[in-house]
């Protein structure tokens, strides 16, 4: 749920990366954490188990700067996307402003990102979402891996209402602020509409 | 998309004012208010190095499980929750049903006392949260403008956002 506080002159947006596990929403967030200079960004905290598997989520603040004398500050999260967790996943859904679906390319992932891309609807639509109106990009990652569905077929079968499609290699950060602005500035439209602009 | 959480200038100096009393009366060293979905609204005390963004999400999280947890047992929630530390202690409550009042406080002061003085402070905050909604009622009812810095926002001015 954006924040505006007039006071501070500040907006706060969410941003909830999701998508089946090991797809590499955590990457997405460490390659913007490493690439994003100290001044931009807050503590990157993960909430994760020994063997580094997001428990609960992983948690971004990133500055970007001032739009129209309001300093503009979006918070990314990820939530954990191995199915058992799905009762933490929802918590984080709780005032998203924007979406980003990572997609595991890997053709043995196929089902595993359906699986995950019809949990989303489902948790958005319990806390009153629905993912046709939600801020929403596609990524595509790992599309440097030997065994990928080609972009046509993932998109395919992913794409929900005409949003954005980035290929990525999460890893060495193809793709990765791509995807950001283009959910960011979906966002920041958002808002403009509904301020009446 | 749901509508924007909207804080005033005049309403953000009442919590302040709220805030920094609770702090002083609890003895508390650093109190906090964030919303439900981790956004820090107003913060004050002593704790300068503290990182307040992360304390905001983290601290959501945990009402946001702790919720969870209540409704599988069938409890509506837990509206106070409390972690007690070997220095400081974090007390943890609900205010005008949407957000988290946060207290972190030592050995000079005590449970009872951030209990007694949050009650107080509770009753204050509701009201200065029920005035902002009367206000962003009254301003929809009327049509007036929210002043957004949005409504007049262009693709330039997000794009030059990235670069």
């Amino acid at each position: 749920m954006t924040f505006i506080n007039y006071a501070s002159r500040e907006i706060n947006c969410k941003i909830v990366y999701y998508g089946p596990g090991l797809g590499g929403k955590t990457t997405n967030l460490q390659y913007i954490y490493d690439s994003t200079a100290a001044q931009a960004k807050g503590k990157l905290i993960s909430l994760a188990t020994e063997t580094d598997r997001t428990l609960f989520f992983d948690f971004l603040p990133l500055d970007l700067g001032t739009v129209r004398g309001f300093k503009t500050r979006f918070h990314l999260y990820t939530v954990p996307g191995q199915v058992f967790y799905d009762a933490s996943r929802k918590l984080i859904l709780k005032g998203v402003d924007g979406m980003v679906f990572v997609a595991d390319s890997q053709r043995e992932r196929m089902d595993a990102n359906v699986e995950s891309l019809f949990n989303l609807e489902s948790n958005l639509k319990q806390h009153g979402y629905d993912l046709m109106k939600v801020p929403y990009v596609l990524q595509l990652n790992k599309r440097d891996l030997p065994n990928i569905v080609s972009s046509s077929e993932l998109s395919g079968e992913l794409r929900r209402k005409g949003e954005p499609v980035f290929e990525a290699v999460a890893n060495r950060g193809v793709g990765v602020f791509d995807t950001l602005k283009a959910v960011a500035k979906q966002v920041l439209l958002e808002l403009r509409k509904n301020s009446g602009g | 998309m749901s509508t924007p959480v909207v804080m005033y200038e005049q309403e953000y100096e009442q919590l302040k004012g709220a805030i920094t009393r609770l702090c002083a009366d609890a003895n508390a060293k650093f109190v906090f208010l964030v919303d439900r979905s981790g956004q820090q609204i107003a913060s004050h005390g002593e704790m300068i190095n503290l990182d307040t963004t992360s304390l905001a999400s983290l601290t959501a999280g945990n009402v946001a499980a702790t919720d969870g947890l209540a409704h599988l047992i069938g409890e509506r929630g837990f509206p106070v929750l409390s972690h007690e530390g070997e220095r400081d202690n974090i007390h943890i409550s609900i205010i005008a049903a949407r957000v988290i009042l946060v207290v972190i406080f030592d050995g000079r002061s005590s449970l009872g006392l951030v209990r007694l003085r949050v009650k107080r402070a509770t009753a204050e905050m509701n009201a200065i949260f029920h005035s902002i909604d009367t206000k962003i009622e009254r301003e929809r009812d009327l049509g007036i403008s929210l002043d957004s810095p949005f409504a007049e926002i262009t693709e330039e001015d997000i794009d030059a956002l990235f670069n």
